[in-house]
């Protein structure tokens, strides 16, 4: 029984969030090395972008809340996610042809286009604040849990309740449609093996019957619904607020970096490698100490190797031991 | 078929090609020819889109086609292949070849996921003919293998291939034969030739291997220090005294004055 209290307990609170957690990132990591692997440089504006398709998200949200529109207990968020994810499109597209294509056509170095990526980053940021606010928002509605913790623990009689939150079931659900989506029409569709063909030998692409500027386009396209998508998971399961975005590009570029910049299925194992890390290690094992050890041993703290506020911190160390490691990534990155 | 007029291309102070001035004649296999540092493949460069030329002129069957990217002058017909072959690693020979025509449906987000019976039929026309090339080239046991595992040489074939998936008009080849062994290299030559009088293409061959371009140039144009030194058959260029000059140097030429 103590044993089956430690398991419940060890996945109410650390299996569950960090598999919602990584599936964000995943999603986020899966945009940045995108970009990385066929525009061939490092989007610092990505976290801005995740920002921009969420808050459009979350105004026709609250449009369709002030008529009445909902999805029972979905949350209506769901119903905006297409508005949302053209509102991104369309911010992305324009930056595109206002800001990056200049570039392109001078065929600038990857680190000019980082610097730009950077200036882009703060005219979104700042876009975003001026339209919503730097506040905390709250779109999320319908119904809270899944499984509730009470629910649980009458069902099972066990001691330790097990929570599943809807944002975190949709997150994984959403996760694991979109990039089944995603590996779908990169390995099986033309316009997908156009990019991946651009991502493994541009100049013979181009020398082919690729349309360069048609898979910057599709790129774009797909960054940017990668992003409303993750960003508006972020937003469901924690909350709104744009600087927090901002925040989160490190962990995303951490997972990126961590699977192998440009390879999808790096981005993806990246994503959860950086998730669990951060959970387990800020997470305090006493709970399930108690359990697990006999009465004598019980620990006396709460036996977290470090506090939550450090939980960036574990991002940072695990970028830095594979950099010097294995400074391609564990799917050895470069080409998708 | 292709003129080329006093192309000039720059790097800083570095006249990589300075006032090169050549004709290629319609349905020809032209050799160029050169010491290295001749300027030969920044011209191909320059025809073929990938750089600008500093100034110039380049036109194909009268129509100006000075710095067009490159993919607007595959869809005129003019494709390339490079010196150090060139292929999408991560995908089968098949597909490397099937990646080659334009304009296929499957390219637009709509069809992609609304037109899949003409995507369907358009592949398998695609597929056949990739496995048709592949035969040709005698490497059709290839066709799952990657691209990126294949050999050296064949990937040179491979790239020759990949001219074939569409119908050129005229082709250049960067050094087919560098680093080829004998036997392959007849194969490539042999394709050479049934393409030129079968399909009518139109080649350019920069090669180093005087036997190839022996066999199957004329004419012969041989190109030094950014400029053309001289054009004819390759037994007129190799009785030329300026090309023995640009390729022997002109202390070995007064030397074998003194000499005589």
């Amino acid at each position: 029984m103590d044993f089956l209290n430690a398991i419940v307990a060890l996945t109410n609170y650390v299996v569950i969030p960090a598999m919602s957690y990584g599936s964000q990132l995943a999603l986020g990591a899966l945009g940045v090395t995108l970009v990385y692997g066929i525009l061939r440089f490092s989007n610092f504006a990505h976290g801005d972008t995740m920002a921009f398709g969420a808050m459009v998200t979350i105004l026709v949200t609250w449009l369709m809340q002030s008529v009445g529109i909902n999805l029972g207990p979905l949350p209506t968020a769901l119903l905006a996610l297409p508005f949302g994810i053209l509102g991104c499109v369309a911010l992305v597209l324009v930056t595109d042809r206002l800001v990056y294509r200049f570039y392109r056509e001078q065929k600038a170095k990857p680190v000019i286009l980082v610097i730009v990526s950077m200036g882009v980053m703060f005219i979104m940021n700042g876009l975003v604040r001026f339209i919503i606010g730097p506040d905390d928002q709250r779109f999320s509605d319908g119904a809270r849990f899944i499984i509730s913790a009470r629910d649980f623990k009458s069902m099972t009689g066990l001691n330790e309740g097990l929570a599943i939150k809807t944002s975190q079931g949709l997150t994984v659900v959403t996760a694991v449609v979109v990039v089944a989506v995603l590996f779908w029409f990169l390995n099986r569709t033309r316009t997908g093996k156009s990019m991946r063909a651009y991502s493994d030998n541009e100049d013979l692409a181009l020398l082919s019957g690729i349309n360069p500027e048609r898979v910057v386009v599709y790129t774009w396209l797909i960054v940017a619904a990668l992003a409303t998508v993750a960003g508006v998971l972020y937003g469901l399961d924690k909350s709104f607020k744009p600087f927090t975005y901002f925040q989160l590009l490190l962990p995303i570029f951490a997972s990126a970096i961590v699977g192998g910049l440009g390879s999808p299925l790096g981005a993806i194992a990246g994503g959860f490698i950086i998730a669990f890390s951060e959970v387990t290690i800020t997470y305090a094992w006493k709970k399930v100490a108690v359990y697990l050890l006999p009465e004598r041993f019980e620990p006396d703290g709460l036996v977290q190797l470090l506090s939550t506020d450090y939980k960036l911190a574990v991002s940072f160390v695990i970028l830095l031991i594979v950099l010097l490691f294995r400074p391609t990534g564990i799917f050895r990155g470069k080409a998708l | 078929m292709i003129v080329v007029q006093d192309v000039h291309k720059h790097f800083g102070g570095f006249h990589a090609v300075d006032g090169a001035s050549l004709e290629i004649a319609e349905g020809s296999i032209t050799g160029l020819i050169g010491p290295n540092g001749a300027g030969k493949t920044t011209l191909f460069n320059v025809i073929a889109g990938v750089l600008q030329p500093t100034s110039g002129r380049v036109t194909m069957a009268g129509e100006d086609i000075t710095g067009l990217p490159p993919h607007d002058l595959f869809h005129k017909g003019l494709l390339r292949t490079f010196q150090i072959a060139h292929e999408f690693s991560s995908m089968s020979c098949r597909e490397n070849l099937m990646m080659v025509p334009g304009g296929q449906s499957g390219e637009t987000l709509w069809n992609t996921w609304f037109g899949q019976k003409r995507i369907a039929d358009e592949e398998r026309a695609l597929r056949a003919k990739a496995d048709e090339v592949l035969e040709f080239l005698t490497i059709e046991h290839l066709s799952e293998q990657k691209a990126g595992e294949i050999s050296g040489g064949q990937k040179k074939l491979l790239e020759l291939g990949r001219t074939m998936m569409v119908d050129a008009r005229i082709v250049f080849l960067d050094e087919v034969g560098a680093g080829v062994n004998r036997t392959l290299l007849n194969t490539i030559g042999d394709a050479i030739i049934r393409l030129n009088q079968e399909r009518g293409y139109t080649f350019v061959v920069i090669e180093h291997d005087m036997d190839f371009i022996g066999r199957l140039c004329d004419p012969v144009i041989c190109m030094a220090e950014g400029k053309v030194l001289a054009e004819g058959t390759l037994d007129q260029i190799k009785a030329n005294e300026h090309v023995i000059e640009a390729y022997l140097g002109t202390g070995l030429k007064n030397k074998e004055k003194v000499g005589a």
